[in-house]
């Protein structure tokens, strides 16, 4: 039987992997992607909710559906944006390894 | 059999999402991207949620992930050349990554909800797609117009970034 909790977990791993990939990878783009991964666990433990804590009618709380809605659009702009940064960081300096740009590093 | 797919579905995301992670070559972890998304939307199509699925085939599989390989192969990165890795970083996030997972555990652990099977629905039909959208066109609806002029915003900076010298 899966329960809440299952979901949760796999939500919970999801979101350690992508946290995992920002701290150990120095290549921007892939630590790009991890901060997708973390996003979308986020999603996958908001719809499980919604599932979970069904409506007065009987049917799934659609508020997180519109929720994961908004932030989907919100993390397709930011991907985007965040690959524009890249696209002129690498006009700047030629690289996308995050050890070569220490400019602001304390 | 439900839980039979669920398995199988949260092993393809988890495992590709490792992926991710682990490869080297840009390329393989954009493809791999893809096939997690795969994974993950048809989880949500398991708890019920179609429109939330489809819409993370089409927006994530569809078009972040061409963005993604475009960028990569416009700025045309090889297999990253190996470096002299910090051991003690690595080690370092590493463990923090992992003593974050245990803390979500024993706080799952901890939720006496999270024990509990999943309800039935009222009704075997479930129109989400016009739940959801009378629900986005009603109570969130100054959400979803401030959400355009965030998209329109995130276009025109876009354009002004990818210049080749701003003025």
């Amino acid at each position: 039987m899966v329960t809440l909790g299952h979901y949760l977990i796999v939500s919970g791993l999801l979101f350690t992997i992508g946290f995992a990939g920002v701290l150990l990878r120095r290549n921007i783009i892939i630590i790009f992607m991890s901060l997708e991964l973390m996003l979308n666990a986020a999603n996958l433990s908001l719809v499980a909710f919604s599932r979970f804590r069904l409506s007065a009618a009987g049917m799934p709380n659609y508020n997180a559906q519109v929720f994961v809605f908004f932030i989907i659009t919100v993390a397709a702009a930011e991907v985007a944006v965040g690959l524009a940064i890249i696209v002129a960081l690498y006009r700047a300096r030629q690289t996308t390894h995050v050890e070569d740009v220490s400019s602001l590093k304390f | 059999m439900s839980a039979l797919l669920f398995w199988i579905f949260a092993l393809i995301m988890l495992g590709f999402g490792a992926a991710v992670v682990i490869n080297r070559n840009p390329i393989a972890s954009a493809l791999s991207l893809v096939m997690c998304f795969m994974g993950l939307s048809s989880l949500f199509m398991s708890l019920d949620a179609f429109f939330i699925g489809i819409i993370q085939v089409l927006v994530y599989a569809g078009a972040v992930m061409v963005l993604f390989l475009f960028i990569i192969m416009l700025l045309d990165l090889r297999v990253e050349t190996r470096r002299k890795t910090n051991v003690v970083a690595v080690g370092g996030g590493a463990v923090v990554a992992l003593a974050f997972f245990i803390q979500i555990f024993f706080v799952i652990g901890q939720l006496s909800a999270a024990k509990q099977p999943f309800p039935p629905l009222s009704s075997p039909k479930v129109d989400d797609v016009h739940s959801v959208g009378l629900l986005l066109f009603s109570n969130y609806n100054l959400p979803f117009q401030i959400i355009g002029v965030l998209v329109l915003v995130a276009t025109i900076g876009v354009i002004v970034l990818s210049k080749r010298e701003l003025r």
